[in-house]
């Protein structure tokens, strides 16, 4: 799993047009190599709501859970053999030019394993 | 003597001898993360003690001394005494004599890199291993060379090391009848190290490159009649010579053919040419001397003006024929676009589409973008440069491309 961070001021500076064509290039680039992938795009983290519940008390609030340069944006599944090939398509990504990505292991149950 | 005059003298002296004490330090134990931890502390020592005592006479004797003393009482703190005790006087003894007349310390750099490119070494460790052991790079320079976390490039590093001891991978330079291919995997390491270097245009890459053609230098000078090493320094200084112009002074991307050749590098050149000349009079041609002489072929072209692609069509389909590699068929339709046309490259391009390697291929669907633009098939013109887009990684290729498509409206 991919999961993107972005520096939302200075993707909100880049020339969009741009932007979303290299985007869209990158989508169809992945899809061609990769077979279909999931993934989201949200909107940006001042639209976010933050729930917390610590004992029997509630918290909601405006905004995002923390409050970080670069915010949580979105993310895609990749099926790739090795931590190379995921740095790869990160690099490749145009959201890396406008912060950070994550790679992380989808986690893999074993059988029995939570009984 | 100031203490940055004793700290330069510790760096010059550590990237021109690191690898030739490693090396020696190694050849006898096999223990190469032992000699590296042994040589930084004595590298350490050194650094503490020339500033006050000054620069010794000898540097490389005086951090082989140290680093031998360090080396020892490792060993003799791992090993039993009935075992180890005879075989570790023997080898104090060796390196004791080394250091006493450390002008002419046996350099083993030679025996070093082929340990570091045995077959039961995983491929892609080959490359960081000599940065590491040869040129004393730290994990965390080669991981951000390599883009692999710094953690996970140390963990590969300590466990390539682990598999040298272990496995007892010996430290020689092969006998005549093992000699090609395991020259071939060194080659292809330091080579591996190169093109790191060359596609990436970032701030570590550049540096790479460098480091990977004072590998080349070295790996010709330890073997002077070895015609491959000199085919692929040859070529290492082919590339090397355009790098500053393959971007133009607003950092945008300009290919081969509308370089300009003012900005080629006549030093480098002409070491290329000469390499690749004493290389084919050394023997029989193999890819790196090859892959020099199409680039020799490209340089007269664009430096002469002469029609060399014929020339260069029949070295790649030699290279075709040796290698077997989709790269080499992909640069050989490139090629026979120019003596045959458009139409036959991309009939020669369709073999290869099957090819699963060839779908995040960035340079194969970029050069199928441009051959189908030529056609006037500008739909799939259009999908291709697109995927070609979305493969890049480099900005100024990216934008190039998005010019190209630019034009398919255009026109």
């Amino acid at each position: 799993m991919m999961l993107i961070h972005h520096d939302e001021p200075a993707m909100a500076a880049a020339d969009q047009k741009q932007l979303w064509q290299d985007y869209a290039a990158f989508n169809e680039a992945l899809s061609k190599a990769t077979g279909a992938s999931s993934g989201e795009r949200l909107e940006p983290a001042k639209s976010a709501t933050t729930v917390r519940t610590a004992g029997e008390k509630t918290d909601v609030l405006d905004g995002p859970y923390a409050d970080t340069k670069e915010q949580f944006a979105g993310y895609f599944v990749i099926d790739v053999p090795t931590l190379e090939e995921a740095v790869a398509w990160a690099k490749r990504c145009p959201s890396s030019r406008f912060g950070s990505i994550e790679i992380r292991p989808l986690h893999v149950p074993q059988a029995g394993s939570w009984k | 003597m100031t203490r940055n005059e004793a700290v330069r003298t510790a760096e010059r002296v550590a990237r021109e001898s690191y690898g030739r004490l490693v090396a020696f330090l190694a050849a006898r134990t096999r223990d190469v993360a032992g000699a590296e931890d042994a040589l930084s502390e004595a590298f350490a020592s050194a650094l503490r003690m020339w500033p006050t005592d000054g620069v010794p006479d000898n540097p490389d004797a005086w951090l082989l001394t140290v680093a031998r003393r360090r080396q020892t009482d490792a060993l003799r703190r791992r090993q039993t005494r009935s075992t180890g005790e005879e075989h570790l006087q023997l080898m104090a003894e060796e390196i004791e004599d080394a250091a006493r007349s450390a002008a002419e310390i046996p350099d083993r750099r030679l025996a070093l890199m082929f340990a570091c490119a045995h077959p039961t070494i995983e491929r892609g460790m080959r490359a960081p291993l000599i940065l590491q052991t040869i040129l004393g790079l730290t994990a965390i320079d080669i991981a951000a060379a390599f883009l692999i976390p710094p953690a996970t490039m140390g963990q590969r590093l300590v466990r390539a090391k682990m598999r040298i001891k272990d496995a007892g991978i010996p430290f020689t330079v092969p006998e005549k009848e093992e000699l090609p291919e395991r020259l071939d995997a060194v080659l292809d390491a330091i080579y591996a190290a190169y093109t790191k270097g060359w596609n990436e245009v970032g701030d570590a890459a550049p540096e790479l490159a460098d480091e990977a053609i004072w590998l080349g230098r070295l790996l010709v000078s330890l073997m002077p009649s070895e015609p491959e090493a000199k085919g692929m320094l040859a070529l290492m200084l082919y590339a090397e010579a355009r790098r500053r112009a393959r971007r133009d002074i607003d950092g945008a991307y300009v290919p081969l053919d509308r370089q300009d050749t003012a900005v080629w590098d006549p030093e480098m050149l002409r070491s290329a040419e000469q390499l690749l000349r004493q290389a084919s009079a050394g023997g029989p041609s193999g890819r790196y001397q090859l892959e020099a002489a199409i680039q020799s072929a490209h340089t007269a072209r664009r430096m002469t003006g002469a029609d060399t692609w014929p020339a260069i069509l029949a070295l790649y389909t030699h290279l075709e024929r040796l290698t077997h590699s989709p790269v080499v068929t992909l640069n050989r339709a490139v090629a026979l676009a120019e003596t045959d046309g458009p139409e036959a490259a991309v009939a020669l391009l369709d073999t290869l589409a099957p090819d699963k390697r060839m779908e995040d291929y960035q340079p194969y669907w970029a050069a199928r973008g441009h051959l189908l633009a030529r056609l006037g098939r500008k739909d799939e013109a259009y999908a291709a440069l697109t995927l070609a887009i979305g493969l890049s990684t480099d900005g100024a290729v990216r934008h190039y491309l998005q010019g190209r498509i630019g034009q398919l409206a255009d026109g």
